[in-house]
């Protein structure tokens, strides 16, 4: 009796400790960036793009690497959308537990394994023999490469889920697979796609490496597909390298807006899950 | 009989290496109910969904043997399994509406058939719920979403969505088995009502509800078909020693 209640206290403890050092990192992550960050965020920081002398701590902002950002992670979640859904239905109502869908899934596992910067040496290596320059199409191939894996593994878990009985009152009026697919498993899962779509594109938005070689970076609004672009990692990796504290200052500021538009992101697509389980059977 | 609507000739189903049903023969009336009987794992519900094709959806079955609906073999090669399925519906053990409105509910099959929106829509729809037995109560809500009705009105509503499709049999796989009494009752009464223009066939171990239902009796056991035939003479009069056991309570 008190050995179990030993045991009970033990794991109890290890628990609560673990969620404790979650949260606690994530507090002292954000006390970081936003104790050396925000003094130096500013209106203009988010407003304007970088001018003259802006990289030795004179006037300008990191719009450039913002709106780079979104486009690129933007792009590259709706290329990846437009992959993943057809993948992860294929494997869940067409293959099942077949040899075959099991081999797809351990070739995405690998892919989720691989670094993000061998995506950006593959996407770089690609564009050259292409004969393609540094843009935001590049980086956008390259990222929806990173989400890709990440995406349709997402999926797949989600869709698993859906109760057998589901799909089978839908066959029983005489509904294909593809109706079955795209009527009623979308639908009931509208939450779960969604929440694949938010992994992936927080991945894609906070990676540099696969970025660096592919979109390359530059100080001015991208304006076509075929230019480079920038983005906030890479603003907060070239600004941190600069000697000058000011600079750096505004690298922790570049931190503090890549992470608000995440967590307003994230907020957002909390809310629409809300109204896109209306009609779920539980 | 006069006209068998459907008939098995040597059903054969294996899951994976257990062999679910053995060589069965039988004969299914056009119109009225006919209910398969027999204790749980006998292979009522195999044998039910291998009349819609739904059992090769699951993984590792194999099927061996004919079944004919209205004389045409539902596993020829080159027959089309959605049609059979619009040919025969299915109501489930357990009410499982689709994540849609009331409504959409309703007009999922017709309209995977090709119908169209409109004012025939909305008429068909009424029509069909009025038919399960669902027509008052959701008059005013039928834009509201189906997972808002209780366990028996949604059981009534997956009833008329497999009527929506005018479907020539009705398959029941215990379909009051998740239910109350009372909405127990509506389904068995609807089912009653609809047994004139259809084939029903509902698989049950309620032998209480199999007496008050059923026209026509097969009786399963062990994955074997021990007897089938009119309700009263099964009943009262069983041919075999085991059909008169279980009726009794001595097995099952």
């Amino acid at each position: 009796m008190r050995r179990y209640k030993f045991e009970e206290n033990v794991f109890k403890i290890l628990m609560i400790g673990s969620t404790v050092i979650v949260l606690a990192s994530l507090v002292l992550i954000l006390g970081a960036i936003l104790w050396r960050g925000l003094p130096a965020l500013s209106l203009e920081m988010i407003t304007q793009t970088p001018k003259g002398g802006y990289y030795l701590g004179k006037e300008g902002g990191i719009l450039n690497a913002i709106v780079g950002s979104l486009y690129l992670a933007g792009g590259a979640t709706i290329l990846s959308l437009v992959i993943s859904l057809p993948i992860a239905l294929y494997l869940q109502l067409y293959v099942k537990r077949t040899h075959y869908a099991e081999l797809v899934r351990l070739s995405l596992d690998v892919l989720w394994g691989v670094p993000s910067i061998v995506y950006g040496a593959f996407g770089f290596t690609l564009m050259v023999w292409l004969g393609m320059r540094a843009s935001l199409l590049g980086g956008i191939i390259a990222l929806a490469l990173l989400e890709l894996p990440i995406m349709v593994r997402a999926m797949d878990e989600a869709i698993a889920l859906i109760p057998t009985a589901l799909k089978e009152a839908s066959y029983a009026v005489g509904a294909t697979r593809l109706e079955t697919a795209t009527r009623v498993i979308v639908r009931q899962n509208a939450a779960g796609l969604l929440t694949a779509l938010l992994l992936a594109f927080g991945r894609g938005i906070g990676d540099a490496a696969s970025v660096l070689f592919t979109a390359g970076y530059t100080d001015r609004l991208p304006n076509s597909l075929f230019s480079p672009a920038a983005s906030l990692p890479l603003a907060v990796f070239f600004q941190l390298g600069t000697p000058f504290p000011a600079v750096q200052e505004r690298a922790y500021a570049s931190a503090v807006v890549l992470t608000v538009i995440v967590l307003v992101i994230s907020l957002a697509s909390r809310r629409l899950s809300k109204r896109l389980t209306k009609h779920v059977i539980q | 009989m006069l006209h068998p609507h459907l008939q098995f000739n040597q059903l054969n189903i294996w899951y994976g290496a257990q062999r679910a049903l053995k060589n069965v023969t039988a004969e299914i009336p056009a119109r009225g109910i006919t209910a398969i009987i027999g204790p749980s794992g006998c292979g009522k519900t195999t044998l039910l969904k291998s009349l819609n094709r739904l059992l090769e959806e699951t993984d590792g079955v194999r099927i061996s043997g004919q079944i004919l609906l209205d004389g045409q073999d539902i596993y020829a090669p080159r027959i089309d399994v959605t049609g059979i399925r619009t040919r025969v519906g299915l109501l489930a053990s357990k009410p499982c509406p689709l994540p849609m409105s009331i409504y959409d509910n309703v007009a999922y099959g017709p309209r995977i058939h090709g119908r169209k929106n409109g004012r025939s829509m909305d008429q068909r729809v009424e029509r069909h719920l009025r038919a399960a037995g669902l027509g008052e109560e959701v008059k005013d809500r039928a834009h509201e979403p189906a997972s808002q009705l209780s366990t028996g009105q949604q059981q009534r509503l997956c009833l008329a969505r497999a009527l929506a499709v005018e479907p020539e049999v009705l398959l029941g796989d215990e379909p009051t088995s998740a239910l109350d009494p009372i909405s127990a009752q509506r389904i068995e009464t609807q089912l009653q009502a609809l047994k004139n223009q259809m084939t029903i066939v509902v698989v049950t171990h309620l032998l209480r509800q199999a007496r008050r239902l059923a026209d026509y009796v097969i009786f399963l056991w062990m994955g074997e078909l021990v007897e089938a035939g009119p309700a009263a003479q099964l009943f009262n009069a069983p041919r075999d020693e085991r059909t008169r056991a279980y009726l009794a309570g001595d097995i099952g």
